[in-house]
């Protein structure tokens, strides 16, 4: 690959922006996937350079998920767009309990997005990739006026195929289930919060952004019977277990003070009035499971790097209005309702 | 957190619950109004009221400066960004208010209007101080505590001369308030509850002292407790109300004694007493015209008053039909006795302020209790 | 109303009248303007980004012991 040869000049992502040419489909484009996307992705399906990547499937169930990514900023403690587009497909994908094997990355880019920032952005995106082992062999650039796009949006759809005899799915939630959580809840939304404008305060909260497809797969290989897995994201592990709880039809009872938090996290929420329950995770899971199967799915969640405070937050009930009531930790009652709008900091 | 976990402790909850269903009369009823939004908040958010024998009941008051606000000053709001093209700097309480014809701040936004949510005055006037270009307004709400924190913005824009910033001067006084319930309950007389004591809120009274509180408990009669804002607090301060009541006594206690003296922050009391005065009255949501009971800004700070400064009309908008706002805010119904709560009105489409404000006794029922409402009233 | 929580004042600026508070690990610069004779190690409370008063630690250990005593001392009604 010797871009020298083709393209009069090397691509200068120090200085340079980028502008019109980039999206229009020639030399300037062919230059800017091969010194960037490509060199980054950098995977044998993708140098081949097709509009699209041929590959065959084992047999089997196959899963798909996509995703558009539009947060701000950019970079934030802990990650950045990227990385957070590449764990965030291959959490979709994981959590029908399949193994994700490709993914493609269309960007839309503004025009006078710095060339370096994207750099960083497409590099991060790379190494995610490559640690995750689940590379990106195809995508997509266009180039909007100035003024109509956000820096960049990055959408990314994932594959993968689900082993056989795996059924999870989030109508399968029976009452007596157990409802297990891999770690702390509101990282990621502390984190984006603290670097954003007229909210400064400083933490060494970090964004818990991670694929979580290896801790699925040994979950999956000990415990096939997992009824429901889910990443609780956007809305945080309320509205999560809401959606849960109205697609299977039942109720929860959740014990506050078996729900992990990190006290930087907790005295945040504290500050800016947010219920720490409503805040975003961004490599975090629920699994909802048979009670018999909680202790050991929990042993082989807390053996993994990414499921070391996993814990057994509630349990599954029979509730036809689809309530989740949480017992306090403070002794009393109170119910877990759906966010209501984005959740904003108060005076109040 | 120190000075805060402490007193969520649950092993003393235990303790004074029992206290609590020992020294509650069983032979009567306490009906305790929270006039603190704070308060509410955090009741429904520990689940306060499980602790408690069925005889002790909370009633929820107006005492969130959001719920009270009239939709016309928040029409002015929107027309300062409509017709003068100001930068508006709310605090995120505001934004999902409803105003006349469906808006809100946040719609405005959406819709292209330069609406920018603020955590405190300090980012109102560094926006001012990097927009020299635009004028910078900042809608100012709130009880005593926060009052203080808009003051000092004034005075600090006048020493920098910031001529670009001005204030829309919402704050509200906590006595007035307390006045205007205490009044309607006596002289209205028809299907009105009863309060039998006042938990005094915590952080204006930090700010004022206890002292303003004690004519109350005089001319009207009625014991107030002065409550921190953590679950302990509550649950301790209904204990002196209910000792209060047990013995015939009706005064003012502070049971907030780590932060709340008698005479309150002298030096916060003298900067709003130099910036602000007194209007004549203010119109309050649900409770009509109530005399001396909002602020102004003096005349020497006029040049940092926006109502001064752009032209606004006074609106006076009207209620929705068949909103029971206004009686919720005196106590005098619960939200499951309004029409449109849960049907029409919900957190995603809230009609009145006591729906989108976390604090209003609606989004606090719908949030955290309407499932116990329904299940006690199916029993 | 008023959101308000104590923090521990760690870093003070006298020349801009601000201070560094930390709660659980939190960091947050506040401004003193409201307040006086704040000391580091005192705790004050934090409102919209200003100390709204000093905390007293006395007091609170005492309303800590009155909770403590509640299941002990009982006025039975009267």
């Amino acid at each position: 690959m010797n871009e020298m040869i083709r393209f009069s000049q090397r691509l200068n992502t120090r200085d340079n922006t980028v502008d019109l040419s980039h999206g229009s489909g020639g030399r300037a484009m062919a230059q800017l996937i091969e010194a960037l996307f490509i060199k980054h992705f950098d995977n044998e399906l993708l140098r081949q350079a097709n509009d699209q990547a041929a590959f065959n499937v084992s047999a089997g169930r196959m899963v798909m998920s996509t995703d558009g990514h539009v947060i701000s900023p950019l970079f934030f403690p802990g990650g950045d767009i990227g990385s957070l587009s590449v764990h965030g497909t291959i959490n979709d994908v994981a959590m029908s309990g399949a193994r994700p094997l490709y993914l493609s990355a269309g960007f839309i880019l503004e025009e006078g997005f710095p060339l370096a920032d994207l750099e960083r952005i497409v590099a991060s995106m790379g190494e995610a990739a490559a640690a995750a082992g689940v590379p990106v062999v195809t995508g997509d650039t266009k180039v909007v006026e100035k003024g109509k796009g956000d820096g960049v949006f990055i959408t990314t759809t994932g594959i993968g195929v689900v082993p056989e005899g795996v059924h999870i799915s989030g109508e399968r939630a029976q009452p007596g289930d157990a409802i297990l959580l891999s770690g702390s809840i509101g990282d990621h939304g502390v984190a984006i919060m603290s670097s954003r404008e007229n909210l400064e305060f400083e933490t060494t909260i970090e964004s818990d952004s991670a694929a979580l497809h290896t801790l699925v797969a040994e979950m999956v290989a000990a415990v096939p019977e997992i009824h429901c897995l889910r990443d609780p994201t956007r809305g945080g592990l309320a509205t999560t277990l809401n959606e849960l709880a109205q697609q299977s039809g039942i109720g929860m009872r959740l014990d506050e003070s078996a729900i992990p938090i990190k006290p930087q996290v907790a005295a945040a929420c504290e500050l800016l009035g947010l219920d720490p329950l409503y805040v975003a995770n961004e490599g975090k899971l629920i699994c909802i499971c048979p009670a018999a199967e909680a202790e050991r799915l929990l042993a082989v969640m807390r053996a993994h790097p990414l499921g070391r405070e996993a814990a057994m937050i509630g349990t599954v009930s029979a509730d036809p209005n689809g309530f989740v009531e949480m017992q306090t930790r403070f002794g009393g009652s109170r119910v877990v309702d759906w966010l209501a709008g984005e959740q904003l900091p108060r005076i109040c | 957190m120190k000075y805060v976990d402490e007193f969520r402790d649950r092993q003393l909850a235990e303790q004074l619950a029992k206290a609590i269903a020992a020294e509650a009369d069983s032979a009567r009823e306490y009906r305790l109004m929270e006039f603190c939004g704070g308060h509410t908040h955090a009741i429904f958010r520990y689940g306060v009221q499980d602790l408690m024998p069925e005889n002790v009941r909370f009633v929820h008051g107006p005492g969130c400066p959001v719920c009270v606000l009239p939709i016309g000053r928040i029409d002015n709001a929107i027309q300062l960004v409509q017709q003068h093209d100001v930068i508006l700097c709310s605090y995120g309480d505001l934004l999902r208010v409803p105003a006349s014809k469906r808006m809100s701040l946040l719609k405005l936004k959406a819709a292209g209007g330069d609406v920018r949510m603020v955590y405190s005055t300090q980012d109102a006037l560094r926006i001012a101080r990097e927009n020299p270009q635009r004028q910078v307004v900042f809608f100012a709400i709130g009880f005593e505590t926060t009052t203080p924190p808009t003051a000092m913005a004034i005075k600090q824009a006048q020493t920098e001369g910031l001529e670009n910033f001005s204030v829309f001067c919402n704050h509200v006084l906590t006595p007035a308030a307390l006045t205007a319930i205490l009044g309607s309950s006596e002289s209205s007389g028809s299907g009105d509850v009863a309060i039998d004591g006042f938990f005094g809120p915590s952080h204006v009274s930090s700010v004022i002292g206890s002292r303003p509180y004690e004519h109350f408990a005089v001319h009207y009669h009625k014991p107030v407790v002065i409550a921190g804002f953590e679950p302990l607090d509550i649950m301790q301060s209904t204990l002196m109300l209910i000792r209060q009541l047990n013995a015939g006594r009706t005064e003012v206690e502070n049971e907030y004694t780590r932060l709340v003296s008698r005479d309150g922050n002298t030096k916060a009391q003298a900067l709003v007493a130099e910036v602000m005065e007194r209007r004549a009255e203010f119109e309050w949501r649900g409770l009509g015209m109530v005399p001396d009971s909002a602020l102004q800004i003096r005349t020497a700070f006029a040049a940092f008053d926006a109502e001064k400064r752009f032209a606004l009309s006074a609106v006076s908008a009207s209620d929705i039909k068949g909103c029971e706002c206004p009686r919720i805010l005196r106590g005098q119904k619960r939200p499951t006795d309004c029409k449109l709560f849960g049907t029409v009105c919900t957190p995603e489409n809230p009609m009145g302020s006591c729906m989108v404000s976390s604090e209003g006794a609606c989004a606090a029922y719908w949030s955290y209790g309407r499932f116990r409402q329904t299940q006690q009233q199916a029993q | 109303m008023c959101l308000a929580i104590p923090a521990r004042v760690v870093s003070i600026d006298t020349a801009s009248d601000m201070a560094t508070v930390d709660l659980g690990g939190v960091q947050k610069t506040v401004s003193l303007a409201l307040v006086e004779g704040v000391q580091l190690d005192d705790y004050v409370l934090v409102h919209v980004g200003y100390a709204l008063n000093k905390l007293d630690p006395e007091e609170a250990e005492r309303t800590l012991q009155i909770f403590a005593e509640a299941g002990m001392l009982r006025e039975a009604p009267s």
